[in-house]
């Protein structure tokens, strides 16, 4: 399933970083992305950036495309009006790669994906409780893999992914509640074909989520 | 901001939640001088990483009283709670210290927010008027009290109090009382969820119907129309939610003053104890003030009103400020939450939105004294969401998507609230062994449940069982008398009757005992029956308003 420009803004919106919900369309999303006075125009560097990118790719399900652009954009324009989440995940990064140099003798984006997977599992920060002043599996759960896990599954397609256009904190209006499973969307278990109740096969499924006004 | 008290008001309303706020709104809009003292901070005037401060506020404001980005940052810390849940609207901490020392603990801070708005900030928004059995409880069926007003005295109230929350409902529920005209917005239409419950409840002979929300079903009163966040309980960051932020917004601009951070400590009396002369109150730079008022109303829930009260202890009222009867903090009542879940083998759609669309009340009236009030409600929240299931996983990747994808879709729920009647033995009183951030003994919950709550609450469940199983449904876990929770609704603390002797104030809410003094709460509910008590609490301080303009 590919993540869109719309994912994006979703996501940021669901976080309280302004963006026109109500402009999101593929002309404009440029400069919805950018409008206003950037508290830091590079929150982020490069190497974290791709940092995020390398971690999203094990812990986002493998049917997802897109996923470089949305962490890109998404963490750009989050932390870019969160300047104090953006050192610690700056921080977080620092951490997993000094794991990294020390088991597997490189920065963690450098490692394949199996090896990017194992390390998270050996750090703890599968089970690991997120806290941004924890000990270090924490804080890498809170700053970087929750922060990626809430951008996605808060998002339309990640939703959708699991069998709800509408998940929590996505103001995805309030059609789809009353609605029921349109056969595009239902991917999961209990899948039923023989049409029971309402339905809706339109995929148009976020067409109620403006928060405008 | 300035927090130095005003020169003499006519009214002080200590608390700005929805009973302080309509009050003040009511009395400012008719000319009188209002300040309102509230303990907590106003929650738009905060920082991007979300600390409260003073003043300021941002651009992208509904009015005074809203902003949604930082609306969706609390959202944001709801879902992924690193303090735990109180810490979304910053209860915690000395200032809201408490004990709870009865036979069933009580988590008090989770129950309730302290700040402009007060809990309806937290709260889901269901707004339901009482029954006319639940006035008259003893005459009807011989337990619990009788309320010294009837329904019809608080029947024009009502239909005021649903205009000014801006209530969507229907007129479709067969079980309610009579009632005079719509309710001001349309109800929301029922859930794919609730199309399957309703074939099963026909069957079963269950009447189902719309639920009245304090939620804009369509802009209303300048505030958005709900655009589905899902997030209701506890933030609303589109504002379509009623928060007691509008009547704070409305009263303020009407002339009334309202001071944050600004808890009081105790009410003052003249020489001959029957009348408050001021309300004292702290300030955050350590300083106390007085301000004084021809008339005070206490607004400030069941725990914090009648612990204000004992607080405010004198030589001439030894026991407690207006507790000539011993009855300040007696009788706490909370409605128990009952429910049976399970799961079908098709797809319920549940957590796009999150309230509820369908209840019953055929299980409301009691048919006598053997069991309470029952009200079921039909969820659209049931089971885990797929974010929240997400961000607590230990498993990444494809696994935690299959995993999600086999927690996520199938599960039905039944819920219902449960009437708690009232004892004396529940109470809330200070203990004096523990103090808050300013020295105050803290209030002490004693709670605990009696026979006829348990029977209730095993009524309630063999109900949801029963409709479980017409549909078909996998039953998963039932929420029974072992391990029931409150429903976070306070009442009953500072009760109201005629008798001078065995309650704390009289049918206009004013306290026997001193005669500047009123108490808008759900603290004065002498019953509590099984709906939830805000638009009751809405009535009654209308009702006040009403009157103290008529004194004023």
């Amino acid at each position: 399933m590919q993540l869109t420009r719309r994912d994006v803004l979703a996501a940021l919106a669901a976080g309280g970083v302004a963006v026109a919900a109500a402009d999101v369309d593929d002309g404009r999303v440029e400069a919805a992305l950018l409008e206003g006075t950037p508290l830091d125009p590079d929150p982020l560097s490069g190497h974290v950036l791709e940092t995020l990118v390398a971690v999203a790719e094990v812990v986002y399900p493998s049917t997802v495309e897109g996923v470089d652009s949305f962490v890109e954009q998404y963490s750009v324009a989050r932390l870019r009006r969160r300047p104090a989440d953006a050192g610690g995940v700056a921080d977080a990064v620092t951490t997993l790669d000094q794991y990294s140099r020390e088991w597997f003798d490189g920065p963690f984006r450098s490692l394949d994906a199996a090896t990017r997977a194992t390390l998270l599992d050996q750090m703890a920060v599968d089970t690991a409780d997120p806290d941004p002043t924890g000990e270090e599996p924490a804080r890498v759960r809170h700053f970087v893999v929750n922060e990626l896990l809430f951008a996605l599954y808060a998002s339309p397609t990640g939703g959708r992914l699991v069998g709800i256009e509408n998940p929590l904190g996505h103001p995805g209006g309030t059609a789809s509640y009353q609605r029921g499973p349109p056969a595009d969307v239902w991917s999961g278990v209990g899948r039923t074909d023989d049409g029971d109740g309402p339905s809706n096969p339109s995929d148009s499924v976020d067409s109620g989520g403006t928060d405008g006004g | 901001m300035d927090r130095t008290p005003s020169d003499r008001v006519d009214v002080c309303v200590v608390g700005s939640g929805p009973a302080g706020a309509l009050v003040a709104s009511r009395l400012a809009a008719a000319g009188h001088e209002v300040v309102v003292l509230e303990a907590g901070p106003r929650f738009d005037a905060e920082s991007a990483s979300g600390d409260e401060t003073d003043g300021g506020g941002s651009e992208d404001r509904d009015g005074p009283g809203f902003d949604r980005d930082s609306r969706r940052r609390r959202m944001e810390r709801a879902i992924r709670p690193v303090d735990g849940p109180e810490a979304v609207w910053g209860m915690g901490g000395d200032r809201d210290a408490f004990s709870s020392s009865g036979e069933r603990g009580y988590p008090l801070n989770r129950a309730r927010v302290k700040g402009v708005g007060g809990s309806t900030l937290h709260w889901q928004g269901m707004v339901m008027r009482l029954h006319e059995q639940d006035f008259a409880l003893r005459s009807s069926v011989g337990v619990g009290a009788d309320w010294p007003i009837s329904y019809a005295d608080l029947r024009p109230y009502y239909a005021a109090a649903e205009r000014e929350l801006g209530v969507a409902g229907a007129s479709d529920n067969p079980f309610a009382p009579p009632r005079e005209t719509p309710h001001p917005l349309p109800a929301f239409p029922p859930s794919y969820s609730d199309s399957l419950f309703a074939p099963a409840c026909e069957r079963l002979g269950i009447a189902t119907h719309s639920v009245p929300n304090a939620r804009n079903s369509a802009p209303f009163d300048g505030a958005s129309a709900c655009v589905g966040y899902g997030t209701c309980e506890p933030v609303c960051p589109s504002g379509a939610k009623y928060t007691a932020e509008r009547h704070v917004s409305r009263a303020e601009a009407a002339g009334a003053r309202v001071v944050d951070r600004a808890p009081v400590q105790r009410l003052e009396h003249d020489a001959t104890g029957e009348r408050v002369t001021a309300a004292v109150y702290a300030t955050p730079d350590g300083r106390e003030h007085q301000q004084e008022a021809r008339a005070f109303v206490v607004a400030c829930g069941g725990v914090e009103t009648p612990r204000l009260l004992l607080l405010s202890e004198s030589e001439r009222h030894p026991d407690g400020l207006a507790n000539s009867s011993g009855r300040v903090g007696r009788y706490f009542m909370d409605h128990l939450f009952a429910g049976v879940g399970g799961s079908l083998d098709r797809p319920t759609r549940q957590h796009h939105v999150g309230f509820n669309t369908t209840e019953s009340h055929q299980f409301y009236d009691r048919p006598g004294p053997e069991r309470g009030a029952i009200k079921l409600e039909f969820l659209n929240y049931a089971g885990p969401s797929p974010v929240e299931a997400a961000l607590a996983a230990d498993e990444f990747g494809d696994d935690l998507l299959d995993s999600l994808r086999e927690r996520y879709g199938t599960h039905v729920a039944v819920g219902a609230l449960v009437e708690q009647l009232p004892r004396a033995a529940n109470r809330v009183r200070l203990d004096p062994s523990r103090t808050d951030d300013r020295g105050n003994p803290v209030p002490d919950v004693v709670w605990r449940l009696d026979e006829h709550t348990r029977r209730t609450i095993e009524g309630a469940n063999e109900i949801q069982r029963e409709i479980l199983a017409e549909l078909g449904a996998t039953v998963e876990w039932t929420v029974g008398p072992e391990n029931t929770g409150p429903a976070f609704h306070h009442m009953g603390t500072t009760r109201m009757g005629d008798d001078p002797a065995a309650s704390v104030v009289d049918a206009n809410l004013r306290t026997h005992d001193l005669s500047n003094l009123w108490i808008a709460s759900s603290s004065v509910f002498p019953t509590g029956g099984a709906m939830n008590p805000t638009l009751t609490i809405a009535a009654l301080a209308l009702r006040l308003a009403e009157d103290l303009v008529g004194r004023l």
